[in-house]
């Protein structure tokens, strides 16, 4: 990118940034709702056990950095359908500056949110330690650019706003509930278990929570954040070769193809993992050992 | 004179089965108001939208600025403005965030504050996009169209749907740039608008250049005729009016007749006399000079609004 793009790129975001602030709708699904979300959760999952919060706010970090991905496709294709990418087309910006904006602008604006987030559980429902802020900073960062991303990849393949919220709900399905985000990983069938090797969402909510209940090094995060790097790096690339400035201008049928190649990433992960098995041995035993300590927590309770 | 500062030669476009330009050419000088006009679906938008560099042509050269729109890309785009038919922008950015956000895009800007004053939009400058009537969102196209100061600025049906007040005051904002010796290539369906501004016009139909010069020329091809347009009662044949005194030409419009007569009194005393002796009655008569209308009637035998 050259200067210009760069130049271009910071004052787009820029501008994205205060549209948001100005937009009501985007105040209640990126403050609000991801707020009554970890107080759902920390009322009927945490249940006043302090040692799940760190679990629970890794799952709500993941759901928040993953939120990038409906918020972007949504806008590209609202923007592309009211004509608003054409006017831009007529001005020397290009598809990069573009993207790059949304992805930046949505990351900025994800930040606070996330530090509200562990505010709320530090202080609020007395999480037990910071965890690892810097590696939490450092996954918010990288996931929240792939989720982007990714997001502009779904928007780039669909034609119409009902295609892009079709596609949308699927994926968002298989990343919240195949991730380990909201349902622990390790309670599914052994199957399933490596299904989810392959989806982008499983190494950022796998990074956070082990982010969030400990102090892990950057060793430890190494596979998650080189995973969701190349992600990052090929699903921006794809998105960018795919965007399209015109209403009318359809997917190529090539699209799906490039759709593929943004997979490859993961599926490469994926694949070395479920040979390797080591990530599933590990979030099986993270698992089991909150569950010890949660029932030993619950015992004499219980014995009364 | 220069190199043409746009220059095309043969171009075409088609959408699947429908052919939208069929060999248009046309040069325009620079400093000259250069006025497309014709029909909806006459290629207009097509043409205009290949120059600009949003369409690929299927056929053709084209070069603006002595350069191809579709290769230069960023280079090319520093030198043109342009107003679509339609412009859309984020319903919350404000008036002069939207021209200040576009004039960053280009090395040779227009101060915002100057173009908020030329396009009459200071009271609005922190108004949001969404809360402009018609008149100001076109405004405010125009003004983003000038913020880098163009060599040449594509207007397309910049009047299209807006009242007569503000269509007037966009014809204001025209003649200012044509006095400002700016080239601008204006595509439109409203005659007074393509003869009130254009120095030279291409009359388009169906793909193709039919007529081109400057408004006058081609009123002349009309050899000095006043178009009469009657309502009758009842229905008459048009070879029946063809042989009034004066008529050169006789076509009938939805109901209306339209006459063209070298003689206008000589043919409206033998038309009365004529409806006067088959029992007819006269319900409307009005009369027009010499317009380019006539001229597209003329050579298309269709009006331009059909």
């Amino acid at each position: 990118m050259g200067f210009d793009a760069l130049n271009n790129t910071w004052t787009l975001t820029k501008v994205r940034i205060r549209l948001a602030m100005r937009n009501r709708a985007f105040f209640f699904f990126s403050l609000v709702m991801p707020l009554i979300f970890l107080l759902g959760a920390v009322i009927f999952i945490g249940r006043g056990r302090t040692q799940w919060i760190g679990y629970i706010l890794g799952a709500m970090l993941t759901t928040t950095v993953m939120g990038s991905f409906w918020g972007l496709s949504v806008q590209l294709v609202t923007f592309r359908e009211q004509g608003i990418l054409r006017r831009f087309r007529l001005a020397p910006v290009g598809a990069g500056p573009m993207l790059a904006s949304s992805i930046l602008s949505n990351y900025f604006m994800a930040l606070p949110v996330v530090a509200f987030e562990i505010l709320v559980c530090h202080f609020g429902f007395r999480m037990q330690s910071w965890g690892n802020l810097w590696a939490i900073l450092l996954l918010v960062t990288i996931g929240s650019a792939t989720f982007s991303a990714l997001g502009l990849i779904v928007a780039s393949v669909t034609n119409t706003m009902q295609e892009t919220q079709m596609i949308n709900n699927l994926i968002w399905m298989g990343f919240l509930f195949l991730s380990g985000a909201t349902i622990p990983l390790a309670i599914f069938p052994n199957w399933l278990q490596r299904v989810a090797l392959f989806i982008p969402a499983q190494y950022l909510a796998t990074g956070l929570e082990s982010a969030a209940t400990k102090l892990v090094t950057g060793g430890e995060l190494f596979e998650d954040v080189v995973a969701l790097t190349l992600g990052l790096f090929v699903a921006f690339e794809v998105s960018r070769q795919l965007f399209r400035w015109e209403p009318e201008a359809k997917a190529p049928r090539s699209a799906k193809l490039w759709v593929v190649a943004a997979m490859v990433p993961f599926l490469l992960f994926g694949t070395w993992e479920a040979v390797r098995g080591t990530r599933l041995r590990h979030i099986r035993t993270n698992f089991q050992a909150l569950s010890m300590m949660s029932s030993v927590a619950s015992r004499p309770a219980a014995d009364k | 004179m220069g190199e043409p500062i746009i220059q095309v030669e043969g171009l075409y476009k088609s959408y699947g089965a429908v052919q939208a330009v069929r060999g248009i050419s046309f040069v325009v000088e620079r400093g000259e108001v250069f006025g497309l006009l014709g029909p909806n679906g006459a290629g207009k938008t097509s043409t205009v939208e290949i120059l600009e560099g949003l369409r690929t042509p299927d056929g053709g050269t084209v070069r603006v600025c002595g350069l191809d729109p579709e290769k230069t890309g960023q280079a090319f785009k520093q030198k043109i403005g342009a107003v679509l038919q339609s412009t859309s922008l984020p319903d919350k950015i404000r008036v002069h965030e939207a021209i200040e956000l576009f004039a960053h895009f280009y090395r040779r800007r227009v101060d915002t504050n100057e173009l908020l004053a030329r396009f009459q939009l200071q009271e609005k400058r922190d108004a949001f996009y969404s809360h402009l009537s018609g008149g100001q969102k076109q405004r405010l196209a125009l003004a983003m169209a000038l913020v880098n100061d163009p060599e040449v600025v594509f207007l397309d049906e910049p009047t299209a749907g807006l009242d007569p007040q503000v269509r007037r005051e966009i014809y204001d904002i025209i003649e200012e740039l044509k006095q400002g010796k700016k080239t601008v290539l204006l595509t439109t369906h409203y005659i007074e608008e393509a003869e009130r501004l254009c120095d030279r016009v291409a009359i388009v139909d169906q793909g193709k250049v039919i007529a081109l010069g400057t408004p006058r020329e081609l009123k002349h091809r009309s050899a000095g005729t006043t178009r009469i347009e009657v309502r009758l009662a009842r229905a008459m044949t048009n070879g029946q009016l063809a042989r009034l005194d004066g008529v050169s030409d006789c076509r009938e419009f939805d109901g209306a007749y339209v006459l063209h007569s070298a003689r206008a009194p000589q043919t409206i005393v033998a038309l009365v006399k004529q409806l006067e002796a088959e029992g007819n009655e006269l319900q409307s008569l009005e009369m027009f000079s010499p317009s380019l209308e006539d001229v597209f009637i003329e050579l298309t035998g269709r009006r331009l609004r059909e």
